[in-house]
Formats: structure tokens, sequence, C-alpha cells
């Protein structure tokens, strides 16, 4: 068995040690929101956070981890997606399909923690993760929204919010 | 929960995945009728009726029709039938149903329908098909009807409980009102008298000019889930005994499986059964995934690669090249003598293109859960499938013929898709191997997952294609002949060949048609000849997010450059000279052009190209604005898109599907290429298979400006026009005139 804290709790896992934590995380813990898309560090779709740097778990081993390393997941990163670059995705409707975001948004946010003003030259280094869709530059216009704590001003989408008891 | 199952996380709420989709196979009525599914004609089916029956229980949900439920507490369930794949259909339909319902938008939710609900009841819900941009082109009547009708029956429950006129009430946000008396009751209240009454037969819609909740730029109704790691897709399934399974089929199209060793991939940890998938395929299934992956990967495998291992990119460019001056031809659009003008003509233009296979390259790749189970006497019982997929139907029917049942013992469950762009919708190969698997596992959900190698070297491929063009000029430089030859790869000879007609696949002249309303040329030429010279390569091809219309698009868009330059014309002008008849193509060419500041300077080192193109119901235009540097680097720095999609139902979606449609276009004019070595696929991920990253996106300005009068998709179009002005902007810069694609094989460095 190995113990990992994985998004503030000490869970314990039966896995090989070459297992990647990708695979850890779906499959022994359920934590599904975290995507396989390539397996070798390519796409992004698996990004997490150990210790807070954004990190391709698709390829990391379990053995490499240690019991104090913090992991954190999509699922942990805020209570209620509440965390400012969850809060400007929701905003601006990034999304299309989704099943890249969660791993655009581990790497968004770990960079508005490093960068809380990124530029855009900033954004282009961390912002390596592939989609499909093309949501690039709403992706952008979202971290840069963040950055500005969510004021609105000059952003040019026009997005009318009418939320009700389902939201 | 209805017998529905929700189609988005919206809602908290239990888990949606805990077992409860599904009618229970012993109850509800049953009845029998031949239906036509997919490409399964004629099968025999008898389906339950979920709905009716929790229609007519005093508890449920009062459901007003097919597509309208109302709750007590004025929640409004809407229908959708077409798969939601991140276009955001999902949302524009449903705000076409609330239009006519005249709901309270704030209190929206929707539902999928099941495929077998569907042909239990008579296809209510009409086609799930959900391609070729055609979701809410194809359906926007029926459902809008679909929620009229639901209102009229709302107001008419309020005005016989009132005991006066319907004529006397009116519906705003699910508010109605007597408006003599000045009484309100709510839809949620009269929801169960309204589901008693007989449907009105005749409704009519409003005018788009007085819409309130369709065409406005609304958030997307699936979007919450998405940002929090909650939204299910297929691959993250979880069913109580799941299994997984990995699979390895013969990576050289048409060999088939010839042996395995099991044993060594049953000497791994929680490997639990290795089984033979069709003829073709060898599958692991394990505890989890990664133990059904690793053992694939460990167990010695052996093809026989059967007659098309010394395929190659070239063998297979030889043919098609042969097809270029080949004499048999299947003519797609003429006028005129094009050949007789050619002859003649003053001064000529010749040029040859040609495109690659492309793969769709979901971000979630091909996966299915299925489910077979036997009865107490030993006899086949059902078989269920989930699965993210663009057609239900065709899920449905490839499950049911996998399990050797009749649909009324099958049914499927869509999960929401990781990408669709065409692969998941016309051939349901990995719903075939998944039941496959299924079946040797008894009783037992199996989930099969797809590496990204395996779904790289098995896809239905961007058909391959070249074109020669020919154009005759008379003395003063006016195009008097063209003669466009396209020798290559039909989708529909690979997928539904029971189409072809005449030796024609009509599909492949996608955005070169006479005038009409689909896919129509914006030029008229006084001499005009379009024809196809077939040829299938062994590959299979499928429908590739826009389809043929991307590769005829750069063929003539780019040759229409080159014309230009060729008689010392601006693009623009020698379009416009021939787009007299096409009123509406140049409406949306004008528009890129003139917010480009075509005819103006542009900034230093930046230069113009142009596109435009009809396809899918709708008119595109697209002017690229790109730089290329000394050592050849390009740099892409905006493109302004103009869209007449004739009605907008949400426009701030229709500029989200303009910005992806050119991430998918430029990589696949960039870097897209899938080449043939040993009969089978070279590119098996995306170290070898690039696309477009964030620091290469360029600026997007979208125009939408639609006409009014008829309903075009905007999932596709605009893919078409991506690569072509990109390519006439270098052309601008570089004076280099690329006519074999991918982009990344030439170098823009200059000489």
């Amino acid at each position: 068995m190995t113990t990992l804290n994985v998004n503030g709790k000490r869970r314990s896992v039966d896995a090989e040690p070459e297992t990647p934590l990708l695979w850890v995380l779906r499959e022994q813990l359920g934590l599904t929101g975290t995507k396989y898309g390539c397996g070798i560090a390519q796409c992004g779709a698996c990004t997490v956070h150990l210790d807070g740097v954004p990190t391709r778990s698709c390829v990391r081993p379990l053995s490499t981890i240690g019991p104090n390393e913090k992991i954190v997941t999509i699922e942990g990163l805020s209570p209620h997606g509440t965390h400012p670059i969850q809060k400007a995705w929701a905003a601006l409707d990034v999304p299309q399909c989704g099943y890249c975001q969660a791993g655009m948004i581990m790497a968004a946010s770990a960079l508005l923690k490093a960068k809380p003003h990124p530029s855009d030259s900033d954004i282009d280094d961390a912002m390596t993760n592939i989609c499909r869709c093309g949501t690039y530059n709403r992706v952008r216009a979202a971290i840069k929204l963040a950055a500005q704590g969510g004021d609105m001003k000059g952003v040019a989408i026009h997005i009318q919010h009418i939320e009700g008891e389902r939201a | 929960m209805s017998a529905a199952r929700r189609a988005t996380g919206r809602r908290a709420g239990p888990d949606p995945l805990g077992g409860s989709f599904g009618v229970p196979a012993d109850r509800g009525a049953v009845i029998s009728r031949r239906a036509f599914i997919g490409n399964s004609a004629g099968l025999v089916v008898a389906f339950h009726i979920p709905f009716a029956e929790a229609a007519t229980t005093p508890a449920a949900t009062p459901e007003i029709n097919a597509w309208v439920v109302v709750k007590p507490d004025d929640t409004v369930v809407i229908r959708i039938a077409r798969s939601e794949m991140g276009q955001g259909s999902l949302t524009g339909l449903a705000q076409l149903v609330a239009e006519e319902l005249d709901c309270n938008w704030a209190k929206v939710t929707t539902e999928y329908p099941t495929p077998g609900q569907n042909l239990a009841r008579k296809r209510v819900w009409g086609s799930f098909s959900t391609g070729g941009s055609r979701g809410i082109r194809e359906s926007n009547e029926y459902v809008r009807k679909g929620g009229a009708i639901a209102r009229t029956m709302l107001v008419q429950a309020a005005a016989d409980a009132w005991k006066v006129p319907a004529a006397e009430c009116s519906a705003a946000a699910s508010v109605i009102t007597h408006t003599p008396s000045g009484r309100k009751t709510s839809y949620g209240k009269v929801a169960l008298a309204a589901a008693q009454l007989t449907p009105p037969t005749d409704v009519a819609l409003k005018d788009p000019k007085d819409w309130k909740i369709a065409g406005k730029p609304l958030a997307r109704l699936d979007t919450r889930d998405k940002l929090t790691g909650a939204q299910v897709y297929g691959s993250d399934l979880k069913l109580p005994g799941l299994l997984n399974a990995a699979i390895k089929d013969c990576p050289v199209f048409g060999g088939k499986l010839k042996s395995f060793d099991a044993s060594v991939a049953l000497a791994r940890r929680g490997v639990k059964k290795v089984v033979r998938v069709g003829d073709s395929a060898v599958a692991v299934v394990a505890d989890t995934w990664w133990h059904a992956k690793t053992a694939l990967d460990a167990m010695p495998v052996e093809w026989d690669e059967g007659p098309n291992a010394q395929v190659s990119s070239a063998s297979i460019a030889e043919v098609l090249k042969a097809g270029l001056d080949a004499p048999q031809a299947v003519v797609g659009n003429s006028n005129g003598d094009a050949r007789a003008a050619l002859a003649m003509a003053a001064r000529k233009l010749e040029a040859v293109y040609s495109y690659p296979y492309q793969n769709h390259a979901t971000m979630e790749t091909m996966n299915a859960t299925a489910k077979f189970t036997v009865a107490k006497s030993g006899t086949p019982d059902r078989c269920e499938v989930w699965t993210p997929t663009q057609n239900g139907e065709a899920a449905l029917a490839a499950t049911a013929e996998a399990a050797g049942l009749p649909p009324s013992q099958c049914e499927v469950y869509k999960l929401l898709l990781g990408g669709g762009f065409g692969r998941r919708g016309a051939v349901h190969d990995w719903v075939t191997q998944a039941v496959l698997i299924a079946r040797q596992m008894p009783g037992m959900p199996v989930k099969l997952i797809w590496s990204r190698e395996e779904d790289m070297t098995h896809g239905r491929y961007h058909p391959v294609t070249q074109c020669k063009l020919s154009a005759g000029f008379d003395a003063q430089g006016n195009l008097d002949a063209l003669h466009m030859r396209i020798s290559g790869q039909s989708i529909l000879a690979g997928v539904a060949p029971q189409n072809i007609k005449d030796g024609k696949d009509p599909v492949v002249f996608q955005g070169l048609n006479a005038p009409g309303p689909e896919a129509s040329i914006g030029y008229t030429v006084p001499h005009l000849l379009i024809d196809h010279a077939m040829r299938n390569p062994h590959v299979p091809p499928g429908f590739w997010r826009g389809v043929n219309l991307n590769h005829n698009t750069i063929y003539l868009e780019c040759f229409i450059d080159e014309m230009a330059h060729a008689t010392q014309q601006d693009p623009l002008a020698f379009r416009r000279k021939l787009m007299g008849k096409s009123p509406k193509h140049l409406a949306v060419l004008n528009a890129a052009a003139e917010r480009a500041g075509w005819g103006t300077p542009a900034p230093a080192g930046v230069y113009r190209g142009l596109a435009q193109t009809m396809g899918f119901g709708s008119y595109v235009a697209a002017c690229a604005e790109v730089s290329v540097s000394a050592e050849g680097k390009l740099k892409i720095h905006r493109i302004v898109a103009a869209t007449d999609s004739g009605h907008a139902v949400n426009p701030q979606q229709i500029e989200a599907q303009v910005e992806g449609s050119f991430v998918y276009g430029l990589s696949a004019a960039l870097y897209g290429e899938c080449t043939v070595k040993d009969g089978r696929m070279v590119q098996t991920n995306f170290d070898t298979y690039p696309v477009l990253h964030m620091d290469e996106m360029p600026k997007v300005e979208t125009i939408v400006m639609p006409s009014g009068g008829f309903w075009g998709g905007v999932g596709e179009p605009t893919i078409a026009v991506a690569a072509p002005a990109v390519l006439n902007a270098i052309f601008a810069a570089t004076g280099q005139r690329i006519r074999e694609m991918p982009l990344r094989h030439h170098s823009l460095k200059k000489a």
C-alpha cells in the first residue's frame, strides 16, 4: 500500500509502483475529473498540482511521489468550483466539449499563483494544453479576467447569464 | 428522475450513474412495429413505452408532450434528441423550445431520451443524428412546434380551470395571466391538467424578430460541471462490478488476427480474460484499464496483414494522380462547354493541389461500456451500452447487430462526448467491439477504452484527394472557362455505399454545387466543369468535421487567388466580378474584407488573404493577416470571419464555433497528416500528429450576420475558409504558392 496526500486527505492506494498517477487517481481513487488524452505528456488533459506545480500525471509513476507531497486535482481545486479561474471560466463560457478543461484550469490556476498578472507570453508559455474544440482564445480571455479580479471591463465576449434555481 | 436521463449535470443531485437509467425489461406496454434505424433497415422491433407509463402515473412528473415536461415547482425539462459534443446545440435547441413555450429560462433543464424510447414512440423525437451541422437547422421547426404546442396546452388548462376562453389568457416566463381579471397561475400548477388535453394539430410559430430567448447570447446550460471534474464522459462511467478492456486491432486495414499468447497476459495482476474480438482484434479484460492496457502491451500478438501490407502514401498518391487525367469521371456541376472553351482560350492557367489523410483526434478516445446478460434458461436476454455517440440510433443498431439480439432487447445510454467531429456518428466500430467483448463476459459490465495509439491508427480518416484546376481566359483576362477535376476517395463509398448512385458520390462536390440552398459555388463562370474520378484506397474514410468542403475550398479559393494574380487583378475585385449572381456569398466576403481593412495598408510586414464558401447551409468568409519572418516562421496575427447562417440562435456560441473552427482548420492546414507505410498509419500520438497550440492562435473577430429566411449550420463551414485565407496571405507575404497540405512540409524561408 502506498500513502498519498490527495486534495488535503491521506489516501491509501494499492497499485504497482510504476502505475502512472493519472490511473491511480482515476481507477483507485475514483477521481475521474483528471483525464486521459495521450499518455505521453503531450496534451495536458491529465494536469494536476504536485506541491503547487502543474504536473502531467499520465507519465508520473506512483513510486516517485512521496506521502507528504500535496496532490491537488480538479475536484480539490476549490469548494463548489469557486476558484477565481473557475469563476472566470464560467463567466466566459470557456468549455466546449470540456474534456481538456480540467487540465486547462489546473495549468491556469498554477500560472496565476506564480504570476498573478501574466503577460500574453507568460500565458503562451504556461498553457501548452491541447484543445481540439478550439477554446484557446476564451481560455486566454478567462485567465486575464481572473487576473483582473473578475472585472468584466474590457472583455469583448458578450454572454447573457440568467441564473436561477438550477444554478 | 423521469425515465429519460438527464443530459446535463447542471443540477445538483444524486449520482446520475447510480444505476437508475434504463427501462426495466419487465414493465410497460409493448408495441411492435417495423422500423428503420441507421443502416439496419427492416428490423422488426418491439419496445416499451416508458414515458407513456410515466405520464399516466398520478405521482409522476407531467409530460406535456415529447419535448416538454413541467414539474410542480415550475422546473421545465426540455428533451433534446441530438447529442451535445461541445458545439452548444443542447443549449440552442433548448432556447428554441423555451422561446415558443414562453417559459422561465432560469428554470430550464434538459435531458436525453434514449434511442430505445424513440423507437418505442414511433420516433417522436425524429433523428438523433448529430453531424453535418444539422442539429439545429434540421430540427428547429419541429422542436419549436413542440414548445408552441405545449404552451397552447398549458394556457388551455388554465383557461379551463378559470372557465374562460383561452384567447383571453397569455403566457410569459412560465406564468399564465387571464388578462380581463388579472388572475395568474403558473405552468407547474396546471401541468397535470395540461398533460391530459389533446394537443392542437396546428400552431403558429413566432416571427424570429419577436424572439426573447432564442437569438440571445445566453450562457450554455452545461458549463458548470465541466469546471469541477463532476461532468461524466463515456470513459468516466462507473458501474457496480465494472471491468475494463484494452484492445488491439490489426494495424493494417483489412488484415486479421493470426495468434496471441494469452498466458502472458493472464499471468499479470488483475487480468480476467483475453478475448478475440471479431476476426481482426484481441482484447484484454482486467480489473482496471491500466492493468488491461499493460497486459495487452506485454502480450505477443501475430497478425495476418492481408493484401494491403505493401500500400504506402506514395502508392496511393500515384493512383490518385492517374485519376487527374482519367477519361472516366462523374460530373458534379457543369454549364457551357468547358473543355472546348479551354482548348480555344487565349490564355490558360493550370495547377494541381492535394490533401492528405487526417485523424479526428478527439480529446477523449473511443470508448463504450457494454453489459450483455443471459436469462436463467441460458438464452441471451439483453444488451445495454453506455457510450458517447453522435447518433444514438445508429449506436443502438450497432449494438443489436453485434449482440445478435433484436433492438427491443437492447438499449443505448448516451454519455457526453469528449469531442466528436464526425468520428462518433456514422460508424460505431468501437461499440461493436465493446459488445463482442461483453458477449464473452456475460452479466458483467465491461468498459472498453482505446489507447491514443489505437485511436490514431484506427480512425475513419479525412479522405485523400488531389485536384487539377484548369482555367481559360479571354484576351482581356476575363475568366471564360474553369475545369476542376477531383481525383480521390469517396466517404460514402466507405461508409454508406448504398448511397452511391450511378457511380456518383454527391457529397464529393460540397461547396461546388450549382446554385441552390446547399453547398453551392459562389462564382458564375461561362464554361464550367467540375468532375470526380473516384479512387478508393484501403484506408477507411469518414466524415471529418467540415468534410469535403475543407479541401474543395482550399482548391477553389487558392486557385481563384492564383488566377487573380496571374491576370494582375486584386483578389477581392476578381472575385466580385464572378459573384454577381451570388449575393449572399458576396455579402459575407465583403463584410470580412471590409472589417479587416482590405484595400488599406496592413501593419508593416503583415499581408492579407481572402477566402469564401458556402456549406452546411451557411455562407462564410475570412480575411487572414499573416507575417513570415526572414527565417520562414509564420505568424497568423488575426482572422476576421463573417457568417450568415440565416438565423442565429445563440450568437455567442456561434462565435465560439467560429473560433473553434479556425483551430481545427489551422491544425489541419499547418500540421494535419496521417501517412501510410506498410499498409498502416504511421502517426500514433500527438507527438507525431501535432495540432495548433495556444501560442499559435490568432485573434479572431467574428461577424455574425444572419440575413433571415433560412437555417444554416455553424459547427463546420468556417473550417473550410481557415486554410485558404492563410495560404493566400502566405502567397501575398512570400510569393510562395502552397498546393500540397500540410504546410509543415514547406519551408517559407526566403530563397
